[in-house]
Formats: C-alpha cells, structure tokens, sequence
C-alpha cells in the first residue's frame, strides 16, 4: 500500500491503496464516490467512465498511480446541482429505465458535446458506441443529447 | 442507507406504522377480498399530526404527500406509475407528493416484480387506496364547512366546494380527517376514467434527478459501518462441491482477513439457491478480486461435467425423429389428423429453428450486503423477489423468516434474474461465518457462467397450407432444457389438424426466467414459420397471418388451466401496426418488412420491422412500428413508452448476436467482450408507437413488447433478402445476397 494524493472534482483526497489499485474501486469504497459503476472490470461497458484531465476515461482500467496529478472528474462533480445541459436533458427526456449506466452515459456524453457541440446522429453513435445500456435506452439517448446540445446553446445564447 | 431506513431513523412515525403493521394491526392489515383483490383494510392513526389512511398515504400537515411504492424498481417505472395511481384518485397535486420504497412488510401485500404482474394485480388496489384517503379528506373539508360532501371535489392538493368556490388544502384537512371512519374499500367511489389528468400523461421517473447525480441507489451502492467485501467462488461446472482450496496462502495475501469453504448438504444436482463454493473476505472490493486471481480449488465435478451444446443439438436431432409415444416424446396435444392434411396439402414446409442459452447480463452485477447478528440478520439487496430472498435468507441461518429484514433497492436491471436469490444466501452464510456486515459482490464471470440462463432449445416444424392457400396443418416438436411450449400457446387452437410434441433433455445447466420467459424465443419460432407459410402459399403475410387469427374474437382456452386467447384484440393491432407502418410498399432490393405478433403477458402486441441489407450481408434494422393494446388505461405515457422502446432493442440485441456456448459442462464465455449486448450504433433510428386503448383492464408492459420484435426483423431480411433466420443468435445465418 502506498499514501496517494487525488484530485477529485476539485478537491484533494490522500488515500491508501496498491499504485494498481483501478481507480474505480477506491472512488467507490474509499472515497464514497458510488456514481461510478461496476459492470464489466474491462473496459467493455463504459459503466465507469469518469474524466481524467477532461477525456473520458474508464476508472476500471485506469490506475490509481496514473490518476496521480491528474484532474479527475466523476459524475457527483460534473455539476454543484444536477444542472449540466445533459442532466436537465436527461430528466427532461426521462431516459433512464434501471439507471445504473446512466451516469456513464452522460459522463461520455459530456465530452463529445465539451468537442461537439452539436452533434450529428452518427457523431453520437461513434461517441457513445463504448458505453452499453442494458435496459436499451438507446434511443432516448440519442434524443437526450441532441436536447442537451439545445439547451447549452440556449444558455450560451442568454450569457451573450 | 434506503429511502425507508432513513425514514426509518427519521420519524417516529414510521417506526409506529411499521410495528403497527407487522404487528398485524388494525393499520396496513392486508386481508384477502371477497373478489379476490388483495386490500390493505385501512385504519386511522394519528402519528404527529400525520394523515395516515393506509399503508401506502400520508399526508402531513404542510400538505406534503408520501406515497410508498411497495414493488422493487427495477427499471420498469413501477416505483413511479403505482404511486401515480394513487395520486389520481387521491386528487394530489403530483409536485407535492415523494415516493418512497417501502421494506418488505406484509402491509405493502405482494411485493415481487416479475411477469408484468404488477400493474394488474396493484392497478385497482392504488386506486381504491388513493380514493378512500381523498374520501376522508372530502368529508373533513364538508364537515368544516356544513356542507354536503358531493358538493365538494379534490384536486392538486386541495378540497373545493363547487358551489360556494371554497378551498381547504389537504394540509389543513390532516386533523380532521384523521378522525373519521376509513370508508371500505370495496365500495369506495373511484374517479371516472375520464375524469383523470395524472394517468395518460408522461411523467419522469421518481429518481430520475438521484440518477443523474450519481447517488448511491443501487444495491451495489450500500454500505454499513464495520463492513467488510467478499467474493465467493463457485464451480466452473454446476453442481460440483470445492475439495480443497489453498485457503492459507489466500490468507496471507494483502488486504484478506478470511478465506473458508461453504459446503453446506444442499441435495444432489441442486442448481439455485446457496451452492457450494469458496469465499474471501477483504477490505475491499479489490483487495477480494485481486485474491481471488490467486485462488486454486480442487472441485468434485458433477455428472454433466463433459456436456456440451453439440451434443444437445446431437440429441434434439435424434429425438426429433422418433415418433409420438416413443420414450421422451411427449404429445401435448393433438387435434385433427396432421398426417392426412399433410398428404392432402397444395404446399407442405418443413423446418428446424434452434435458439441459445443467454444471460440475463444485468449491468448491476449480482449483489447482497447481509449483516448476520445471532438468529437475526438485515440485508440490503436489489431482489425482485424479496419474499424469496427472505425465505433463503432464513433458510440459510436456520432462524425464522420473521427474524429476517429486507431493505429493497434500487435494482441495476431485472429482467428476472433476481427473481432468485443466490447473492442473499451467499452473503447471508458469508456474514454469518466472518460475523460482521458483509458486502458480496460478483465479477461479470460470476454473472456470466453463474446466471440462471434463459434455456435454448430446438423447435423441429412442419406445416402445410391448402389448395386455397389456409393453413391446413401445424406439427411441432419442442425440445428444450426446461419449460416447453403448451397446449394452448399460439397457433394451437387456430389450425385443424395440430400436433403438439415435448421433449426435455436431461441437464445439468441452471435455469431461470428471462424477461418473457417462454414468449421470447416461442414467438420467434412461430412467427417466423407462418411467414415461410405464407410465402409458401403464395399470400401477402398480414394477409394470411389475419386468416390465420380466424373471425372469432374470443378464443375459449383449453381444459381447466387453458388460457382465452382474444383474437379480436390481435386482429386489431396488426392491422393497426400494417396500416401506420405503410405495409406493402414497393421496397428496393436488399430492403424489407416483416410482421411479428404475440400474446404474451396479457399483452396483445404486434410489431413490423423494416430493415436495410447490403449485398456483403450487413444488417441494418432502419425503423419499428408497434401496436399495443395492454387495455384500457396507459398509467405513464413516458414510461410506457420506454418499455416499448427498451423492449424493442433489447429484442433485437438477444437475437442479433447473444448467444452462449456450452462445453465440457460449463459456459465457455467469460466477459461481454465474447457476449456483445447491442450498441448504440445498432439501435434503431426509428421507433414508432401506437397504444390501442381497449375496454379491457390495464396490463403491464414490462415483457410483452419483446417476443415480437425477433420474428419481425428475421421476416423483413427475408423480405430483404430471400434469407430465411432459422438460428438464433442472426449472426450464425450468412445475410449477403447478390
């Protein structure tokens, strides 16, 4: 075990665990993170996608001596209320079935519109192909980001 | 910790309704009607000033309502549609009102989620609960004011005298309706249907804001102070029992505080509930999973060690061929003489379909946090069945099932797997043994080679239509591992000459229901058979599926246990589904439609799929239009329709390409990365859906979308193609035309 120092959303946090540890697992049972799920432990289903430095990242694969110095972001700091463009939507849409891929979901989401940001169908499809959803809200998702994209450039339109 | 612990700890208030409860008090006491619904005969309770007319309202006196949802969420929008029932007849404005899941209590009545159940059996029940509290709350406000109460209305969280214009919120009514006798149930005045304006519109689930925001909902998500992680190993081969493990060295890893052999006498070839196996327990998840890779077990391996799906195929072939009344060959019924429509027929098609194991992959891995203490124990768990896992959880401690404590949680997909409760018993004898709270958690391994499989099976046709072109005769042989198609399961009953033949393959592979069970894979089979009929006729297949659904429209079942089957009602919506999805279009080449309908679930669905094909073979499946018809009322517009939508690519995802290989007594696959659950880019473009509201009561839609949508897409690459799918998964079946 070593003393590792994380950057999680915005704040610092010193933890005990092996540099292999995935990072997954010590947002989880350290930390008390729990938006970042657990569904395959390699990198198939995009349950545990959280940001490294801004780019979507999988915290099952990616270890916690490489999150070392970086800026990490998981679904619980991706805004102070809920209110992210992606959030609103997805309430808005009402996306979610079960709920459990969802913030994954939106978390790879978040970086293709922070890209893109207004994506096309396919740019969607290419952006989110890494993350699965069992209960197939498929659908909505794609009609959840368009929406997002609306309502930030909404926003973008009211600050200006 | 649960919304209901909180409230738990909260309020005393809980704390007194519960005890009331199970108690079997006069509150929440469930009693069995004369007409057979299950009513929860209220009584009044004053607990600080709370309204609290039956087990599932009350009402404080800032107005705030809290509705319990006695089922487990598990992406199906119950935990929202039941509480919205309630909210309509009560006359509550639908801002005001939490939900919150309620603990497994006798109070609640039945409290399972599986085979679409809920919404039939709960749908009246929610009504005359919310309508009995608004009841009272109309009286109260009638007697504040000297007036007659039918001159008074509820709604948005209010009572208004029609007359007069008054209003009193539902707040102000708290007191005074707590006085009053709780009306019966039975006889209590519902809304009229037309009058609702909660039901029928689209309402966002209930913990969409929590879900968003990453909050520990999920089973996975729970924790308690002191508890520790496990892992629990089990056979690569069901049924063997662990001889030995390198327990010590297991010990001595980073982060282990205990690793043991649970081998508790379970009686031979038993697959469910606990099951022999090794457990480690760590200080974290990882710290378990980083053991475990370390692991060496020696297991006694069971009789079906060296089988294989070849060799069940091999076997089905065999027996296909024997003749009724061989051994193994079950005729389940028989009508008519098929053998001489057979020799009379204009065309006779003969085919066999096969279908494979698959997993229910529940994203949520299977889990159970139990905190064993003495004869007692608590769990925390994402059961469907929280009965069941009650009743394994004191099975596995030896104590009484009343000494067992449920919290449900949110659940990280169903799809009927957790209708069993093997995580509970294993966490339960994990606790036990290390002594303190326990979370166990399963790899996707785990989930992979260790789910209770939808069962493949192998289904061996031959039907033949006359010389004007009508379905003359259906001989259908059946083999399969577990359940098998019955007597009365479509077309039985519509053709004159049928032969019904079972046949179940001894095995040793655990089996369990898979969302539709039985529906998912038979609608398939014969939905995809009557279009080869249809072609082989010569008929357009709307067309000949129609005549095939006969002029009667209600079919009686067979003997005591059969089923009516309604073919008014299937009639309707495929011609509904021919008529919005422009059935009969030219189409280019290489482009087509198809039509699947099915009676599954109390559901009358049919659904056409209109699919792309490249000469290279890549299908693309570009739109799906659905008709509906679960009766009379859709409760949640939203989530109805997200069950269609869901159910629709969860369809095509199983069919496409899961599919899971036996050998040597064991599942080869161990990750979704040889187990592809559709993806975004495979997911139609295009869903359109169309409810039928019928005078029939309202069913659920958690399954009955689903069976469908399979024989729709394999009919459209027919239609595409000239290919016909008699394999699933689709990916077996080369699709390239020129």
């Amino acid at each position: 075990m070593s003393k590792i120092t994380l950057q999680v959303n915005g704040r610092s946090y010193d933890v005990d665990a092996a540099p292999e540890t995935p990072l997954l697992w010590v947002l989880r049972d350290q930390l008390d993170l729990l938006g970042t799920k657990f569904g395959c432990g390699i990198g198939q289903c995009g349950a545990c996608i959280v940001h490294v430095n801004g780019a979507p990242a999988r915290a099952c694969l990616t270890t916690v001596s490489e999150a070392v110095s970086a800026k990490i972001t998981t679904i619980e700091g991706l805004s102070r209320d809920g209110s992210h463009p992606l959030q609103k939507a997805w309430c808005e849409l009402d996306v979610a079935q079960c709920g459990y891929c969802q913030t994954g979901q939106i978390m790879s989401a978040a970086a293709l519109l922070a890209s893109n940001p207004h994506p096309s169908d396919s740019d969607i499809d290419d952006a989110m192909a890494g993350n699965i959803c069992r209960c197939a809200t498929y659908y909505r998702i794609r009609a959840a980001i368009h929406r997002a994209a609306e309502i930030a450039a909404g926003a973008r339109g009211a600050g200006a | 910790m649960s919304e209901a612990a909180q409230l738990h700890m909260d309020r005393r208030s809980f704390l007194r309704l519960a005890a009331m409860a199970g108690g079997g008090l006069v509150l929440g006491h469930y009693a069995r009607a004369a007409d057979g619904a299950q009513i929860a005969s209220a009584g009044v309770e004053r607990v600080d000033g709370v309204f609290i007319p039956n087990a599932f309202i009350r009402i404080a006196p800032d107005g705030s309502v809290t509705v319990f949802s006695a089922r487990p969420e598990v992406g199906q929008g119950i935990k929202t549609s039941l509480p919205m029932v309630v909210a309509e007849e009560l006359g509550a404005d639908w801002h005001s009102v939490t939900v919150v899941s309620a603990p497994l209590d006798a109070a609640f009545g039945p409290q399972s989620a599986g085979g679409s159940t809920s919404t039939p059996t709960s749908y009246m029940e929610m009504r005359r609960m919310g309508a009995a509290a608004r009841t009272m709350l109309v009286e109260a406000a009638a007697q504040t004011w000297g007036v007659p109460a039918d001159e008074c209305i509820a709604a948005d969280g209010a009572v208004r005298h029609v007359t007069s214009g008054r209003t009193l919120k539902f707040g102000d009514l708290v007191a005074r309706a707590s006085t009053l006798p709780v009306p019966d149930l039975h006889s209590v005045k519902l809304k009229d249907p037309k009058d609702f304006t909660l039901l029928g519109s689209r309402i966002g689930g209930v913990d969409n804001a929590k879900i968003v925001t990453g909050q520990p909902l999920f089973g996975i998500d729970q924790k308690r102070p002191g508890m520790a992680y496990a892992v629990y190993q089990k056979a690569p081969v069901w049924g063997s029992r662990p001889l030995k493990a390198n327990l010590e060295h297991i010990k001595t890893l980073p982060g282990v505080r205990d690793a043991f052999i649970i081998d508790r006498t379970v009686p031979e070839g038993q697959l469910i509930g606990l099951v022999p196996g090794v457990a480690i327990v760590a200080d974290s998840t990882w710290a378990a999973f980083s053991a475990r890779r370390e692991l060496d077990v020696q297991w006694e391996e069971g009789r079906f060690a060296k089988s294989s799906w070849d060799d069940y195929a091999r076997q089905a072939t065999e027996i296909s061929k024997a003749a009724p009344g061989s051994p193994k060959v079950e005729e389940t019924r028989r009508d008519g003489d098929v053998d001489q429509a057979f020799a009379g027929a204009a065309h006779v098609v003969e085919a066999s379909y096969s279908y494979p194991f698959i997993s229910h992959a529940n994203l949520e891995p299977q889990n159970c946090l139990a905190h064993v203490q003495g004869d007692k124990v608590e769990i925390w768990a994402p059961t469907q069945n929280p009965d069941n896992a009650r009743g394994l959880a004191a099975q596995v401690l030896g104590t009484a099932p009343e000494n067992v404590r449920v919290n449900i949680t949110r659940i990280g997909g169903g799809f009927g797997r957790r209708l069993r409760s093997d995580p509970v018993g294993e966490a339960v004898a994990i606790s036990q043994k290390a002594g303190i709270p326990i979370k166990l958690t399963w790899d996707r391994t785990d989930d992979l080679q260790h789910d209770h499989f939808r069962p493949g099976g192998f289904h061996f046709l031959k039907g033949a239509v006359d010389a004007k072109g009508a379905l003359s005769a259906w001989r259908s042989h059946h083999v399969s591992f577990g359940s098998n198609l019955g007597a009365d399961d479509y077309p039985a009953r519509f053709v004159p000459n049928y032969l019904l033949l079972n046949t179940r393959l001894d095995n040793g592979v655990p089996q369990g229901p898979w969302r539709a069970p039985g529906s998912c894979t038979y609608a398939w089979m014969i939905c995809s058979f009557l279009d080869e009929l249809a072609h082989a006729a010569g008929r357009d297949p709307v067309e000949f599926n129609l005549s095939v659904l006969g002029d009667k429209d209600l079919v009686a079942g067979t003997g005591k246990n059969g089923r009516p089957y309604n073919a008014a009602r299937m009639r309707n919506v495929v011609r509904q589904v021919a008529e919005k999805s422009g059935w009969g279009k030219e189409m280019a080449r290489g482009k087509g439609m198809g039509l699947g309908y099915y009676f599954s679930h109390q559901g009358y669905i049919a659904e056409v799929a209109e699919v792309t094909v490249s000469p290279k073979g890549v299908l693309s499946i570009d739109r799906v239009v659905a008709a509906v018809d679960v009766g009379s009322q859709i409760v949640n517009l939203s989530g109805a329709e997200n069950q269609v939508q869901g159910s629709i690519i969860d369809g095509i995802s199983a069919a496409w390409r899961q599919e899971l290989d036996i050998s040597q007594g064991r599942v080869v696959q161990s990750n979704l990365h040889e187990y592809p659950l559709l993806r975004i880019p495979d997911a139609p473009r295009a869903i359109e859906i169309h409810f039928l509201k019928t005078d029939y009561p309202p069913t659920g839609l958690g399954e009955p979308a689903l069976p469908p949508i399979a024989p729709a897409v394999c009919n459209a690459v027919f239609a595409a193609t000239g290919k016909r799918i008699r394999q699933l998964p689709m990916t077996r079946t080369d699709l390239s035309w020129s």
